[in-house]
C-alpha cells in the first residue's frame, strides 16, 4: 500500500477503481453545466450575446444534458464504488464494464460535439436519429439512446451478478429492483410521435418518474451506505428506514405524476389525484431528514469523513427543500394554473436537482478522495479544511441566491404574464421587461458567479485534500470505541 | 434495544414496500389506458387533425368557469380543405420542425420546455398576428426571418433556425391544432385575437 497521504489507485477494490473513473468524468462535466448555465443566464441580461452562434436554445440544452449526465455518473460511480464491500464478492464481469465505461464516454463527446457545432437539423426523421429529438432533457439522438440502454444493461448486469454471486443485503435487494425500474423507465422516451398531448404524457413517465421516484430511492441506497461508511450506523438500523423510505416514496410518487397532467389535454380526474398524491411526496422527504439528523446525534457526529458527512447532511436538507417545500407550493392545481411553466418551475429545478443530487455525489467523491489516498484522516483540524468549508459555503448561498431570485422573477411572472395578462406574447414580454424581473435576473447571475466560485474550490480541494495528512482513520477510531 | 418491536421490524417494512409500489403501479397502468381515450388524436380532449380545416377560438366558459376552445365554422389553413390523413401528415412535419429545432428549450408548448420566450399553446390565436386575415402569412414570415422582426423592448429575438416554406408552412398547422387541445383552462384569461365575422370585413 501507498504511503499516507499519497494518491495512489491501489488503495481501491477494482470496482472503486472503475468508480474513480465515472467520478473523474461527472467532474469536469458538472464544470460545464455551471459554464453553459452561466451563458444561458448572461443571454437574459444580454440578449445579443453569442446570438445565432450560440443560442440561448444550445446553451441551455448542454447545461441539462450535462446535468442529467455527471448525475448519472455520479450515481453509478457510487453504486460500483460501495458494490463489492456491500457484496462482499469482486465486480463480476469488471472487464465488460470497464469497456462500456469507454464506449458511454466516446458516445457523450460525440453527442456534446454535434450540441454545440451542429446544433438543429432539417424537419426529418434523421434529424432525430442522429443530431438531436428536441425534448428538453433527453435531447440525445436515437442512435445515443441505443447506445446508452445496452451500457446500462451492462452496468445492470455487473450489478446483479455481484450481489448474486456474493450476498444480497437489504440494500443490494432495492438498489437491484430500482435500477431496473430506473432503465425500465427510459424506454418510455424513445419515441416519435405527431401528438403533442402523447409526446409529453410519456416524456413525464421519464422526467418525473425518474427525479421523484426511482433516483431518489437510488440515492437512498447510496447514502444509507453513507452513513453506514461515515457515521457507523447498524445495518439493521439504516435498512428499515430504507423500506420505509421506499414505501413512501414510491406510495407519493407514482401517481404524483398526476401533477404534471393538468394542463395538457389530459382528464380532470388527474387534477384530483395529482393534486392528492403529491401533496403527500415531502413526507419521505421528512423522513429522510429525521433519520439523517437522529443517527447523526447518536453519533455525536463522530465521524471519519467530515466533509462527506457534512454534505449528506446538506442532501437530507436539500432535499427537503428543494423537492419538498419548493416542489409543494406549486404542486396544487390551484396554484400551478398561473405558475406552470414560469420562472417558478426554474427556481424549484434548482434546489431541487441540487439539493437532492449534486449533494450526494459530491459526498461520494469526497468519500473517494479519503480512500485514494489511504484513508487518511479527515476529520476536525485537516490540513487545509478551510477550502472544502468555504467551497461548499459559496456552493450553497450561490445556489439559494439563484433560487431567491427566480422565485421572486417567478412570483412576477405568474402574476403580471399570466393572471392578469392571460399570457399572451405581450403579457409575456410585459413581465420580463418589469424592474422586479430585470432586477432578479441580474441577482440569479450574480449568485451563478459564487457558485461557480464554490465549484473552482470544489475542484481544488478534492485534488489536494488529505494530501500532507501524516494521520489515518485508523488512529480515530482508536481513540473511541467504534459504534457497533 | 434486544426485544424487538414488531413496527420496527425490516420484513414488516420490506413486505410494505413490495405491496405499496406495485399497488401504485397497477393503478398508474390502469389510468394510463384510460388517459390514452382521451388524449390520442380524435379522443376526448385532443382534436383530430383536421381540425385545422377550421375555425377555432378561445373563449370562458362561464358553467365549467374556466377558458376552453371553442370549434367554428369551416375556415381551412392556407384556404385548402385537407383530409385527416393529409392533415395529420401537415401536423406531423410541424411537429417534427418543433423538435428539429428544439422550439422547447425556448419556448414552453403546453406549458412545458424553457422560459425564454412566449408560451406557444395558444400562438395561434395571439392578438400580436394583427388580425385573422394576415396571420397566416405573418407566422410564415415570422417563423423563416425572426431574427430581423423584434417585437420587444429588451432586444430579445428569435433566432433563424434555416426553416424553409414547407416547415414554416407545417408548423403553423400544428400550431392551430395544438391550440384546439383542450387543455382544462391554462392558459388562464388568454384573450385570443378577434375571428368574428366584423372584423373580416375590415
Ligand atoms: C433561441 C431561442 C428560440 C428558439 C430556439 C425558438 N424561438 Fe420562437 N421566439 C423566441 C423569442 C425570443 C421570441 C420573441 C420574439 C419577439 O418578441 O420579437 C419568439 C417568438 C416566437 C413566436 C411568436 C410568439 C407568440 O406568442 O406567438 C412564435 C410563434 C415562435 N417564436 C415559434 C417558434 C417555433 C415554432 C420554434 C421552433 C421551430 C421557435 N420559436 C424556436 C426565441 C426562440
Ligand atoms: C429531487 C426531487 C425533484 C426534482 C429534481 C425536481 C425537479 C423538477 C424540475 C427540473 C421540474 C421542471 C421540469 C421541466 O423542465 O418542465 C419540476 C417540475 C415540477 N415539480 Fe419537481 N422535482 C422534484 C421533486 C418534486 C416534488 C416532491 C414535488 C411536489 C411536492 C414537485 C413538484 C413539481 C411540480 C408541480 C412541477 C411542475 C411545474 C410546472 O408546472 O411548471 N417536484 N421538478
Ligand atoms: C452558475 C450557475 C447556474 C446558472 C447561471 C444557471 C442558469 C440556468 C438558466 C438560464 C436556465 C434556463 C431557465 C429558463 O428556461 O429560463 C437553467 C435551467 C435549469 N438549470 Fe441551471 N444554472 C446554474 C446552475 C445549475 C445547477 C447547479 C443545477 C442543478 C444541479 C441547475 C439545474 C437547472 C435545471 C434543472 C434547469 C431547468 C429548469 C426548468 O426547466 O424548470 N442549474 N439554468
Ligand atoms: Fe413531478
Amino acid at each position: 500500500m501507498a504511503a499516507l497521504g499519497v494518491f495512489d489507485t491501489a488503495n481501491l477494490n477494482s470496482g472503486q477503481k472503475l468508480a474513480m473513473k465515472y467520478f473523474a468524468v461527472a467532474l469536469p462535466l458538472f464544470g460545464a453545466q455551471i459554464l453553459f448555465g452561466l451563458l444561458a443566464g448572461l443571454q437574459y441580461l444580454i440578449p445579443d450575446f453569442l446570438f445565432q452562434v450560440l443560442d440561448f436554445s444550445v446553451n441551455r440544452t448542454v447545461h441539462l444534458n450535462a446535468m442529467i449526465v455527471w448525475m448519472l455518473y455520479g450515481f453509478i460511480g457510487g453504486v460500483y464504488w460501495m458494490l463489492e464491500d456491500e457484496a462482499q464478492h469482486p465486480v463480476v464481469g469488471l472487464w465488460l464494464g470497464k469497456l462500456i465505461f469507454w464506449i458511454l464516454t466516446i458516445a457523450v463527446a460525440i453527442v456534446v460535439l454535434v450540441y454545440l457545432l451542429i446544433q438543429i437539423g432539417p424537419a426529418e426523421m434523421s434529424t432525430i436519429w442522429f443530431i438531436m429529438e428536441g425534448r428538453e432533457y433527453i435531447e440525445a439522438p436515437r442512435w445515443a439512446d441505443i447506445g446508452i440502454v445496452v451500457s446500462v444493461l451492462v452496468f445492470f448486469f455487473n450489478v446483479a451478478a455481484t450481489f448474486s454471486k456474493g450476498r444480497y443485503t437489504g440494500i443490494g435487494g432495492v438498489l437491484v429492483l430500482d435500477l431496473l425500474a430506473l432503465f425500465g423507465i427510459y424506454l418510455a422516451g424513445m419515441f416519435y410521435t405527431p401528438n403533442i398531448s402523447v409526446d409529453q404524457f410519456w416524456w413525464w413517465w421519464v422526467i418525473h418518474l425518474w427525479v421523484e421516484a426511482t433516483w431518489e430511492v437510488l440515492v437512498g441506497c447510496i447514502m444509507a451506505y453513507m452513513l453506514i461508511q461515515t457515521l457507523g450506523v447498524r445495518r439493521k438500523i439504516v435498512e428499515t428506514w430504507l423500506y420505509i423510505e421506499v414505501a413512501l416514496m414510491f406510495g407519493s410518487g407514482i401517481l404524483g405524476l398526476g401533477h404534471h397532467y393538468f394542463w395538457i389535454g389530459t382528464p380532470q380526474y388527474w387534477l384530483t389525484i395529482g393534486g392528492f398524491f403529491s401533496a403527500l411526496e415531502p413526507i419521505p422527504l421528512v423522513a429522510m431528514v429525521v433519520h439523517a439528523v437522529f443517527d447523526s446525534g447518536v453519533h455525536k457526529l463522530r465521524n471519519s469523513n467530515h466533509p462527506a458527512l457534512a454534505w449528506t447532511i446538506g442532501q437530507a436538507a436539500g432535499n427537503f427543500f428543494g423537492a419538498g417545500v419548493w416542489g409543494f407550493m406549486h404542486t396544487l392545481p390551484q396554484i400551478n394554473l398561473y405558475t406552470h411553466g414560469t420562472q417558478w418551475t426554474a427556481s424549484h429545478g434548482h434546489l431541487a436537482f441540487f439539493g437532492a443530487y449534486s449533494t450526494a455525489v459530491i459526498a461520494f467523491f469526497y468519500l473517494a478522495a479519503q480512500k485514494s489516498r489511504g484513508n487518511v484522516w479527515m476529520s476536525g483540524n485537516i490540513v487545509g479544511g478551510w477550502k472544502w468549508k468555504w467551497s461548499m459555503a459559496f456552493l450553497w448561498i450561490g445556489m439559494i441566491g439563484m433560487t431567491m431570485a427566480l422565485l421572486i422573477a417567478g412570483y412576477e411572472q405568474s402574476q403580471i404574464e399570466r393572471a392578469v395578462g392571460g399570457s399572451t406574447w405581450m403579457a409575456y414580454f410585459e413581465a420580463q421587461s418589469h424592474p422586479w424581473f430585470m432586477q432578479a435576473m441580474t441577482w440569479r447571475q450574480i449568485s451563478g458567479y459564487i457558485f461557480g466560485l464554490g465549484y473552482i474550490l470544489l475542484v481544488w480541494d478534492l485534488l489536494t485534500i488529505g494530501k500532507r495528512e501524516t494521520r489515518s482513520v485508523s488512529e480515530l477510531h482508536a481513540e473511541q470505541p467504534q459504534p457497533a | 434495544m434486544t426485544t424487538e418491536a414488531w413496527w420496527a421490524s425490516p420484513s414488516l417494512w420490506r413486505k410494505t414496500a413490495v405491496w405499496i409500489t406495485g399497488g401504485s403501479f397497477v393503478i398508474l397502468v390502469f389510468l394510463t389506458f384510460d388517459t390514452m381515450a382521451y388524449i390520442s388524436a380524435g379522443g376526448k380532449q385532443v382534436p383530430g387533425y383536421s381540425i385545422i380545416n377550421q375555425r377555432v377560438d378561445y373563449q370562458y366558459d362561464d358553467e365549467k368557469k374556466r377558458y376552453l376552445p371553442v370549434i367554428g365554422p369551416e375556415e381551412p389553413l392556407f384556404g385548402k380543405m385537407l383530409t385527416e390523413e393529409e392533415a395529420k401528415a401537415l401536423v406531423s412535419k410541424g411537429k417534427l420542425t418543433t423538435q428539429a429545432k428544439n422550439c422547447m428549450q425556448c419556448h414552453t408548448l403546453l406549458g412545458n420546455g424553457a422560459y425564454y420566450a412566449p408560451d406557444l399553446t395558444k400562438a395561434w390565436l395571439d392578438p400580436w398576428w394583427g388580425n385573422k386575415e394576415i396571420r397566416e402569412q405573418q407566422m410564415v414570415d415570422f417563423l423563416m426571418n425572426p431574427q430581423d422582426r423584434l417585437h420587444n423592448a429588451l432586444g430579445r429575438r428569435m433566432p433563424n433556425l434555416n426553416i424553409t416554406e414547407e416547415e414554416a408552412r407545417a408548423t403553423v398547422a400544428f400550431l392551430k391544432w395544438m391550440s384546439a387541445i383542450n387543455t382544462l383552462g391554462f392558459p388562464h384569461n388568454f384573450k385570443a385575437i378577434d375571428q368574428s365575422a366584423a372584423s373580416a370585413q375590415q
